[in-house]
């Protein structure tokens, strides 16, 4: 209950005009943010970290965590009025809200999207809120061993639950770290794969990989598609809003799966864009009538958005807690807390309670006026993609080099941000997966210290991880994880021959041999 | 969108090869690797006297590289018959991938010698007028009006200061 006093007061700091207008800032530029192609939760954060040195922290993780929320819920706009996903996890709502937008029900479509989102989303602050301290308390024992096994973790769960081939996610992983490795090694004082260029000295920072990656990667994705915006119209108008809402509560099944499932997977690493595919397959293998689904049925968009919001709003609870994002937008704002001075961690609840309760306050207030201003403002939105590409192209490329500069006042990083984006158009399109990278260049150095320590704890052993029963949990589950891909084309392949078997209906089929768990 | 350029076997106008490029991405990430491990043993990998050395936890990432960069090449090529057809960019599909890649270099570059401002204006105007056929005046507008925007956001109410070129000290900035 000591809890619940520590969110009230948290309410407090946040239910201040400033950061009440800080917020509506936020939810506005992120839902513009979101809507535009090319910028992009992670980036559009990354992109306004620097203007938020100067505010004091809270009301600056107020502005961007509102952003992240604004972002989340304008990707469905442009999916289901445009059949465009403005953020990877709306590709899901495609399926369902563009052909129900065709079908004139773009305001049935949208209602329900928000809605859900704003559930999975407060489902998610729920969890936060109960879970975070608790989890806290309990990372507060943690050694470097159990760092690491976290650590280890979450790049494991990556591994094990990317949709795109394990070598390609191992691959960029591994770059990530690689890049976190270069500069100056802050423990002997050597100089890492600098090769005498200064310019490297300071190694790569991950807020110009995202900028690239993510803004002018995309921008250049978008040129080859040659989208010409061809939309719905979106209108929304309160009739519209209370019949919808009158239909939705029908699917609660739907969206307390959606909910699950999203909460799982932004804790551990998953992400938001995989929970949404798997929510939008369960609703699919469930529901009654299957085939509706892709032609505009509205629990196939209750089932995607609510698992989205629910995962991109729990990622912050290992950022919080542990210090491990569970998003590249987490990410960024991990980024912007190191750069305020927070370091973010078990200790941050004990040190820094008015800033933890105040952004959790926040996702509470902040999800509500994000879904009344969304709500009300689609229409906007909508002409804003209405804009042509020869314009919005050009500024957004500006948007990401001023945004590249700022970070560090320093020209050779717009110089990179122009490498990442080359390199990130091919990683799109070979389907190299972008966050495993970013996190591991942004945990690059964090993991490596975690991994010296123990190291030197254990005198070189790796036995130092499986030493008690917390790391060796946590490692062991890691494995599996780790193989999972071995154990699933495992399982598949030892199906397949008890198929064949039974059709042939002479032999047993033998389990030892053809797939081991 | 991968989905779609292994699709796209039909090629008309020819293209990127999709498993040339995977190829030579995966080769690229094998040197990466490469790099990594040199590096590292340059730097001693091995358990110094004080505990492990600078090169120790890179080296592991380095051949973590190397082994998933031959994964994928020796993936690539067991599929090489399959991947025959399949095209990763049409010709006429990437070029307006580069009338934005090129102009963006310029750009870069025009950042570093008269600072971002000007550059600004004149890659959104001169983009506009190329790429969208759009008039003088509505372009000349969007072209100083963004710079203007950022020049009010940055300089004078966050004070950040962006690269400023000839122009911007002629005006006292």
């Amino acid at each position: 209950m000591e809890d619940i006093g520590n969110l009230m007061q948290g309410f407090a700091v946040a239910l201040t005009w400033k950061n009440l207008l800080f917020m509506l800032v936020g939810i506005l530029l992120g839902v513009l943010i979101g809507v535009l192609p090319g910028l992009g939760g992670a980036n559009g954060v990354a992109i306004l970290l620097p203007l938020t040195f100067s505010m004091p922290p809270t009301s600056a993780i107020i502005m961007l965590s509102c952003i992240y929320w604004g972002a989340l819920f304008g990707g469905a706009i442009t999916s289901i009025l445009f059949n465009i996903p403005g953020e990877p996890w709306s590709v899901a709502t495609t399926f369902d809200g563009y052909p129900m937008a065709q079908q004139g029900r773009a305001g049935e479509a949208m209602t329900a999207a928000f809605t859900s989102s704003f559930i999975g989303a407060f489902v998610a602050v729920l969890v936060i809120t109960f879970l975070a301290p608790l989890v806290a308390k309990f990372a507060l024992k943690f050694g470097p061993a159990e760092y690491f096994a976290v650590q280890f973790l979450t790049f494991c769960s990556f591994i094990g639950m990317s949709r795109e081939p394990p070598a390609k996610t191992i691959a960029a992983m591994m770059l990530g770290f690689a890049l976190a490795a270069v500069g100056l090694d802050t423990v002997t004082g050597q100089l890492r794969m600098t090769f005498g260029h200064t310019e490297l000295l300071q190694g790569f920072d991950f807020l110009i990989a995202v900028i690239g990656l993510f803004g002018l990667g995309e921008i250049l994705l978008t040129m080859e598609e040659g989208l010409a915006f061809k939309g719905a119209k979106g209108k929304i108008d309160l009739n519209v809003v209370l019949q919808t809402w009158k239909k939705l509560p029908r699917y609660w099944m739907t969206s307390l799966r959606g909910c699950l499932i999203g909460c799982w997977m932004g804790i551990t690493p998953g992400g938001a864009t995989p929970a949404s595919f798997m929510s939008y397959g369960m609703a699919r293998r469930m529901s009654k009538d299957r085939d509706s689904f892709g032609t505009g049925n509205i629990e196939g968009v209750v089932a995607p958005e609510t698992a989205a919001h629910a995962a991109g709003t729990s990622a912050l609870l290992p950022m919080l807690t542990l210090g491990i994002p569970g998003s590249p937008t987490a990410a960024v704002l991990l980024g912007g807390l190191l750069i305020w001075g927070l370091q973010p961690g078990p200790l941050l609840f004990v040190e820094k309670k008015e800033f933890v309760w105040g952004l959790i306050a926040s996702m509470y207030l902040g999800n509500i006026v994000g879904l009344l201003i969304v709500l009300t403002t689609v229409p906007w939105w909508a002409a804003i993609l209405r804009i042509p590409f020869s314009i919005i192209a050009p500024v957004i490329v500006v948007i990401c080099a001023v945004g590249a500069y700022t970070v560090h006042n320093n020209m050779f990083d717009v110089a990179m941000m122009l490498v990442f984006g080359v390199v990130g158009y091919f990683f799109k399109k070979l389907r190299y997966p972008l966050a495993p990278l970013v996190l591991a260049l942004v945990l690059g150095d964090m993991a490596e210290t975690a991994f010296r320590q123990s190291m030197l704890l254990s005198g070189g052993s790796v036995g130092i991880f499986w030493s008690n029963g917390l790391v060796g949990t946590i490692m062991t589950l890691a494995v599996v994880l780790l193989c999972w891909p071995l154990v699933s084309a495992g399982l598949d392949l030892w199906r397949k021959r008890l198929r064949a078997s039974e059709s042939a209906a002479d032999d047993a089929p033998d389990p030892a041999k053809a797939g081991k768990p | 969108m991968s989905d779609q350029s292994q699709e796209g076997a039909a090629a008309t106008g020819g293209g990127l090869m999709t498993r040339w490029v995977e190829l030579a991405v995966a080769l690229l990430i094998c040197a990466g690797g490469a790099i990594v491990v040199v590096d590292s043993l340059r730097l001693g990998a091995k358990w110094g006297s004080d505990g492990p050395e600078a090169g120790y936890f890179p080296f592991l990432i380095g051949v973590a590289l190397l082994l998933s960069g031959g994964w994928i090449v020796a993936n690539v090529l067991a599929r090489w018959r399959k991947l025959a057809g399949s095209v990763f960019v049409e010709y006429e599909r990437l070029k307006p991938v580069m009338t934005m890649l090129l102009p963006t270099i310029a750009y870069v570059v025009l950042i570093k010698l008269i600072g971002i401002y000007v550059a600004s204006a004149i890659f959104i105007g001169a983009f506009m007028v190329w790429k969208g056929k759009y008039r003088a005046l509505p372009a000349a507008s969007v072209a100083l009006g963004v710079p203007v925007a950022l020049f009010l956001l940055f300089e004078i109410w966050f004070l950040v200061p962006l690269p400023k070129g000839p122009i911007e000290h002629l005006l006292g900035y």
